[in-house]
């Protein structure tokens, strides 16, 4: 018996897949970032011109104080699972749940197939790819942990429509990136490895402009063709440290994370067709051309809420979204990251599409709250839009390669 | 005794892996036999992307990468863990009614020179026998790999569910033949 006598086995396509995989993994947790050339360099002739990186190689650094895919650049697709756990987990199994998430998400997002893949071919194109943890009131309350405050259902608002079937969660995974292949694989992977654990709950797609269609750092526009998140905080500002990852009052676990809502809104496609542009506009307090409010040319003028038409009415309504949706209070601001959906209409209908409002902010109670009980109280936008479903989950920090998502908790 | 990790150590042990594979080749010209200084095999042994089946009772399997940075080859001969009362080496191999079945390999697996070998389902792989109790995923298991001249190599596997690697063995009931 020689080596050479060895059955092929999955042969050198998978050895080679797991040796680059593993030197890809190795740079991203040294924090670098990005282009994962590693995977090209073996290819190319020596002189030949380097050919333009793929969108399907570039890489997020998974490790760090915190976790992927909520300072990251919006990807173009996003899946949202939550799920329930299982009576029968406890304590030490959620630390071997986590473990077992966090080992495999940290190789899915550099690109290197999960332990036992059984499609490591779908993980190498990683595009971007994140994987983010959310801990919901039932996790929390599970491990024993303190749960910060504001870790609750929200208040309910009269403009509420929950569908329990969108609603709430023990734990939430947020997979994006900007290939959906990548998403697919990445998220049955995870799904296969919490099966013992728990049960899904609730799965929303969304996806914005694919990457490339439109120039970096361009203001999404939701279905309703609005320019959708233009005051935003930008990642690695002071502003955005402060609304995002302040520690407040949250327990000491959370300290590097931070609080995650998301709602289902419905946005009625049909009756919104019944709107003229000049209402649609009213509605909204900016116009449709480039998001800039009514009072302003581009999108980032700040809007002038005094300045009245000649007949003496302000010019953005009291009514518009953005009117109610701002507050004199700049501690009552949050920063959102959501996603269209567009899913299969049910009997005569021709449309179900909506928002997936995806907001990040330290304190929900303090910073997001108080916008939504404004926008309750008088918004024309409410009009079309209803929320359906509706989740808050508490963000852990990132993890160290020693470690994982969740032992600040457990 | 080398002691290798999953999860955590696995991207270091990745990293460290290629240098050595780059510094061995560096070296390779220098001394094409220096047997008076032969170390043992477990120094170039490293298991990567190593885990387990989880299983509730009775038999379960663990995979990996077993990578040599040596320039002979390396021969594991045996296995040892604390999660079951029995370990084998295990090949698959067709019997003579063309079924893909496993048996133990008698003679060891057997790393080539600066090379690797992948334990996979459907392929070699570490059989665990009368499992001491559950294993669950998210557990780590050790396994220890004794080497022909005697060293040990210890690595951590991680249990993950997984439906596959349901062996068939000669003799065993079959659920269904082919068809």
């Amino acid at each position: 018996m020689t080596a050479g006598q060895e059955p092929p086995t999955a042969g050198g396509l998978s050895r080679r897949h797991l040796l680059l995989g593993g030197a890809a993994a190795g740079i991203g947790a040294a924090g670098a970032i990005g282009i994962d050339l590693a995977g090209e360099a073996g290819a190319a002739p020596s002189g030949a011109p380097v050919a333009t990186p793929l969108n399907g190689t570039e890489t997020v650094p998974y490790f760090g104080i915190h976790q992927a895919g909520i300072d990251t650049t919006p990807q173009g697709h996003a899946t949202f699972l939550a799920l329930n756990l299982r009576d029968t987990v406890d304590r030490a199994a959620l630390k071997r749940m986590m473990r077992i998430l966090t080992g495999d998400a940290a190789r899915l997002t550099q690109g290197e197939g999960a332990l036992a893949d059984t499609e490591p071919e779908l993980a190498v194109t990683p595009a971007r790819l994140t994987v983010t943890f959310g801990f919901g009131p039932g996790l929390v309350a599970r491990a024993a942990g303190e749960a910060p405050v504001w870790l609750r259902p929200l208040p309910a608002f009269g403009i509420d429509r929950l569908d329990p079937a969108w609603t709430g969660g023990d734990l939430l995974v947020q997979v994006a990136a900007d290939d959906p292949v990548t998403i697919a694989h990445a998220t049955r992977m995870l799904l296969k490895d919490l099966r013992s654990f728990a049960t899904l709950h609730w799965v929303q797609t969304g996806f914005r402009r694919a990457p490339g269609s439109e120039k970096p750092g361009t203001t999404m526009r939701n279905l309703f063709g609005q320019v959708d998140g233009t005051v935003n905080a930008v990642p690695g500002t002071e502003d955005f440290e402060q609304l995002v990852w302040a520690t407040g009052e949250n327990p000491d676990w959370l300290v590097g994370g931070t609080g995650y809502v998301l709602r289902r809104v419905s946005m009625d496609l049909d009756k919104w067709d019944g709107l003229d542009r000049s209402g649609r506009e009213s509605a909204m307090g900016r116009t449709l051309v480039n998001g800039a409010p009514l009072t302003g040319t581009n999108e980032r003028d700040e809007p002038d809420f005094t300045a009245t038409t000649p007949l003496g009415f302000p010019v953005i309504p009291e009514y518009s979204h953005l009117r109610r949706a701002r507050s004199e209070n700049r501690a009552e601001r949050i920063v959102r990251r959501g996603y269209n959906y567009d899913d299969a209409p049910t009997g005569e209908g021709i449309s179900n599409s909506g928002l997936l409002f995806v907001s990040y902010q330290a304190d929900v109670d303090r910073q997001y709250v108080p916008i939504q009980q404004r926008l309750d109280t008088l918004d024309l936008l409410n009009q079309w839009t209803t929320p359906i479903g509706s989740a808050v989950f508490a963000i852990p920090p990132g993890c160290k390669p020693e470690g994982y998502i969740g032992d600040t908790l457990f | 005794m080398k002691t290798t990790t999953t999860i955590a150590g696995r991207l270091a042990v990745s990293a460290a892996a290629l240098l050595l594979a780059l510094t061995g080749c560096a070296g390779a010209g220098s001394g094409p036999d220096d047997t008076a200084t032969t170390a043992p095999a477990a120094d170039a042994l490293s298991v990567t992307d190593s885990w387990v089946k989880a299983a509730d009772t009775g038999m379960s399997a663990a995979f990996g990468v077993l990578e040599n940075s040596g320039r002979t080859d390396v021969i594991v001969v045996s296995a040892e863990s604390p999660a079951a009362g029995m370990l084998e080496l295990h090949e698959t191999v067709v019997n003579d009614t063309g079924e893909m079945v496993m048996q133990r390999k008698e003679n060891g697996f057997v790393v080539p020179a600066d090379g690797s070998l992948e334990l996979a389902p459907g392929g070699n792989h570490i059989m665990l026998m009368a499992l001491t109790g559950p294993i669950k995923a998210g557990d780590e298991v050790t396994v220890t790999l004794t080497l022909s001249d005697g060293s040990t190599v210890d690595f951590t596997a991680a249990a993950k569910d997984f439906s596959g690697a349901n062996e068939t063995y000669p003799g065993d009931m079959k659920t269904g033949a082919e068809e």
